[in-house]
């Protein structure tokens, strides 16, 4: 199995005021609870249910993820820079698990 | 039984009358409905959403393809028109499918610090079906859109 690992393409500097998009993707198999496996046995449903995405402490975008999404799930958002910080982005799996990466972000 | 998109009972014409009864015995003998969440969910979702709230007049452009050839991974993109300043801001944005075995997709919670409206990802499509869009305002408002969807090979597993 493949190791469940997040990753975040974020520009390392922005201008003032600039609006900048943030690609993330996490390496997920996103089971749905409808795919059945060779032996015939449904595979338990197991996915990412949310998206956080935090700045300098604050949420600023956030997304509640269904079965619908794809594995892999691939997601890309806005923000506007008005500071310099740090990015705390984490994924929420069924169960509790959380996935977190952290990027920083220069203002030039 | 007719619901309008703001939830509420309207009197139609009777050529608009005719047509609806046609098109609901033409889902009705295609098997609409049953194991798939159907399009009635799908309106009763939206109608849960946008209850009393008013409709907005405001540039939504919902980005997705016209022919999916692999219902695995269908790239949903949408960019919505709005200043996102503190009074007024793309609020939350639902993604639906009204042919998947659960019509919910994904749901974006933009803030004022998104900066602009726009985001995507992908999705799964278990067949050829209507994608909708549906984006709520700070200030109640509401806005649809919806595009159609062909899916070659479905992406629900079987």
């Amino acid at each position: 199995m493949s190791k469940i690992k997040p990753r975040a393409k974020i520009p390392k500097e922005a201008e003032l005021d600039e609006v900048i998009e943030i690609k993330t993707l996490i390496r997920h198999p996103m089971h749905s609870g409808r795919v059945k496996d060779v032996d015939g046995k449904t595979i338990p449903r197991l996915i990412i249910n949310k998206f956080n995405a935090m700045f300098n402490g604050k949420v600023v975008f956030t997304v509640n993820l269904e079965p619908s999404i794809s594995s892999n799930p691939y997601i890309s958002f806005p923000f506007k820079v008005k500071e310099e910080g740090t990015f705390e982005l984490s994924w929420e799996e069924d169960g509790g698990n959380q996935y977190k990466l952290t990027k920083s972000l220069k203002v030039v | 039984m007719i619901r309008t998109k703001i939830g509420g009972i309207v009197k139609i014409s009777r050529r608009k009358a005719v047509k609806m009864i046609a098109v609901s015995s033409a889902l009705f003998c295609s098997g609409g409905g049953g194991v798939l969440a159907g399009k009635p969910e799908v309106s009763d979702q939206i109608n849960n959403i946008i209850s009393g709230s008013q409709a907005r007049e405001v540039d939504v452009f919902l980005d997705v393809p016209e022919i999916a050839e692999n219902g695995n991974q269908v790239k949903v993109a949408f960019e919505i028109e709005s200043p996102m300043s503190e009074s007024d801001f793309v609020q939350q944005v639902y993604i639906m499918a009204d042919g998947n075995p659960a019509p919910n997709v994904a749901k974006f919670n933009f803030t004022p610090y998104s900066g602009q409206c726009f985001a995507s990802t992908r999705m799964r499509l278990s067949k050829t079906q209507d994608v909708y869009l549906v984006a709520k305002f700070n200030d109640g408002t509401h806005s649809i859109t919806q595009s159609t969807i062909k899916v070659t090979i479905g992406g629900c597993g079987g």
